[in-house]
């Protein structure tokens, strides 16, 4: 029986080996990390921040219960 | 309407663009990677009977192009996610672990059995044995499905919900019944027309493409195999189509009959309903037999719905409360809500009781109390209907010529059948156009509602201003189409530089 360590080093060269030998997929894991960057970096960090993040859930209660209780916004 | 109504009105409309935005391009790569590995699946499985290196080939091709399909596509889901948080932060809140729970699953099982199984499928050929990298194969594609199950679940929840209880002290709902959730009637409706439209997706780009290198006369053995393959797949799955429409057509008529009146464009029902094909060209009953599988079944047009209407039902008179009577009970509940919150505030326990107790009485209107006019009820009628019949149109024309590749191919006269063959090609635009189409009726049709019956977008909203929204609307436009640019770009490349022979 294999022991863990010759287990975790088979499954390490079977990944090794797959990305060493990518041809097409190099230009795919560049697009997919470029993206990977622009989603959670770019926007996620300058854009997208949650409304009601950094709230505690009993403030998140209020604030949500405020909105709903007067609405703003007209169909 | 004053001028912070108009800003705040603008930025809802942007909300909406964008979320359309955003599913419609996300809809683009998901039905091709649950299309694709079906018909990966079966290839590889006819290899591992076969043994025919023929078959290996054939299936590390399309397997190549399901990868840089599944490469663009990943994450793209993701910003909706980010929509939610930003955009529909009331929405988000308000639907507590209805939406958290199945999207954890899916994030957890669904996502890393995808991802394990997927470096097998790639880095696998010749490492792992044949029974292995078969099992890999289906084991992605099994994944890719489960996590549209999760997602099915969330979105079939906002057009029936079920299970669940709204608690005005905590402002969310609340699970009352998980397996009522996963498997309700909605959400396995539209999980199976979803589903099954994706495997028509992915079986119409194997037969174009294939199509295609018969029209230039390459790759002629791997483009015939390709179509016996897709072309059956097809036809079955837009069978599947056709019925799970039929079934989700009904469910409709009885959960949200507003959408299916949009739908047809009917404003007045009754008995016999007529279907419309085209405005002005009706078939008797034939829309009664869609909504009620009954020639006499009743359906109620848009202004029926507002002004409330009754049928007879196993000899038993149905009435239907009208929209102008279940706003004037949600405009109680909301102002119940308001009453319960302010005496929590105060901590005056006895007015407290009587606002839970007035607002439990009238909970299943709560959602038309954000309502002002009963008309506001009715979704864009012009594009729900136009939609439904891009998207039926397009499925008929699709199954015809599905048929017609698999027959002439069978009886060995394709290469021959110049016309079938370019209607083959076209057939991948046609495809995508049905499957937006779909998701236009399903989600514009559920308009105004975020939620249905329970919170309108207006409630669902954040108070976010139009301009922020407007910037990452012309963001996403931009990232999306160039994502769309490489996917198409790449996909072309690898086809056009594929040589079987």
């Amino acid at each position: 029986m294999k022991s863990m360590a010759q287990s975790l080093k088979a499954v390490w060269r079977f990944y090794y080996d797959g990305f060493r030998q990518m041809t097409w997929g190099r230009t795919l894991w560049i697009i997919i990390i470029i993206k990977l960057i622009v989603l959670f970096v770019v926007l996620r960090l300058f854009f997208f921040r949650p409304t009601l993040a950094g709230q505690n859930e009993a403030e998140k209660q209020q604030s949500v219960g405020r909105e709903l209780s007067e609405p703003k916004v007209r169909l | 309407m004053t001028i912070l109504e108009v800003a705040s009105s603008q930025g809802l409309d942007w909300s909406r663009a964008q979320f359309a935005l955003t599913a419609c391009y996300h809809w683009l790569f998901v039905p091709l990677t649950l299309g694709l590995a079906l018909v990966m699946g079966i290839m590889e499985t006819i290899y591992y009977k076969t043994k025919d290196e023929f078959w290996k080939k054939t299936t590390q091709f399309w397997q190549k192009l399901f990868g840089i399909n599944f490469a663009i596509g990943v994450a793209t889901g993701i910003i909706l996610e980010f929509e939610f948080g930003t955009n529909w932060s009331n929405y988000s809140w308000f639907v507590g672990d209805i939406f958290g729970a199945p999207l954890a699953i899916e994030g957890i099982v669904a996502f890393f059995m995808e991802a394990t199984f997927i470096a097998v499928m790639f880095f696998g050929w010749n490492k792992v044995s044949r029974r292995f990298h078969l099992a890999s194969t289906w084991l992605t594609g099994l994944g890719a499905t489960l996590s549209a199950w999760w997602i099915l679940v969330a979105n079939s929840w906002m057009q029936h919900p079920v299970g669940m209880d709204f608690n005005p002290e905590t402002v969310r709902n609340e699970m009352m019944d998980f397996f009522a959730v996963a498997f309700s009637p909605a959400a396995v409706n539209k999980f199976c027309h979803t589903v099954t439209s994706g495997w028509m997706t992915g079986a119409v780009f194997v037969v174009g493409v294939s199509c295609w290198y018969l029209l230039r006369g390459r790759n002629k053995k791997m483009a015939l195999a390709s179509i016996k393959v897709g072309a059956t797949v097809g036809v079955v799955s837009a069978l599947l189509v056709l019925f799970t429409g039929d079934r989700s057509g009904i469910e409709m008529a009885e959960n949200q009959p507003m959408k299916l009146a949009a739908a047809e464009g009917l404003e007045k029902g009754g008995k016999g309903a007529a279907f419309s094909i085209v405005p002005g060209v009706e078939v008797p009953g034939v829309l009664s037999i869609l909504a009620t599988h009954d020639i006499n079944g009743y359906v109620p047009g848009t202004q029926d719905i507002i002004d409330g209407y009754s049928y007879e039902k196993d000899g038993k008179t149905i009435t239907v409360k009208g929209a102008k009577e279940r706003m004037e009970s949600g405009k109680i509940a909301l102002q119940a809500f308001k009453d319960f919150r302010e005496s929590a505030e105060k901590d005056d326990q006895k007015a407290k009781n009587e606002a839970r107790a007035t607002f439990e009485k009238h909970k299943a209107d709560f959602g038309y109390g954000y309502i002002e006019k009963a008309d506001d009820l009715i979704p864009p009628t012009g594009l729900v209907y136009w939609s439904f019949r891009v998207m039926v149109g397009c499925g008929s024309l699709l199954l015809l010529i599905l048929i017609g590749l698999w027959w002439q191919q069978r009886r060995g006269k394709l290469e021959q059948s110049k016309l079938l063959l370019h209607a083959g090609l076209w057939s991948i635009p046609l495809v995508y156009a049905a499957g937006q189409a779909g998701w236009i009726v399903a989600e514009v049709g559920r308009q105004p509602w975020a939620i249905q019956d329970l919170l309108p977008v207006n409630a669902a909203i954040s108070g976010i201003s139009a301009g922020a929204v407007q910037t990452t609307f012309f963001i996403f436009l931009a990232i999306f189409t160039v994502l769309l640019a490489c996917e198409v770009r790449i996909l072309c490349r690898a086809i056009k530089g594929h040589n079987a022979e």
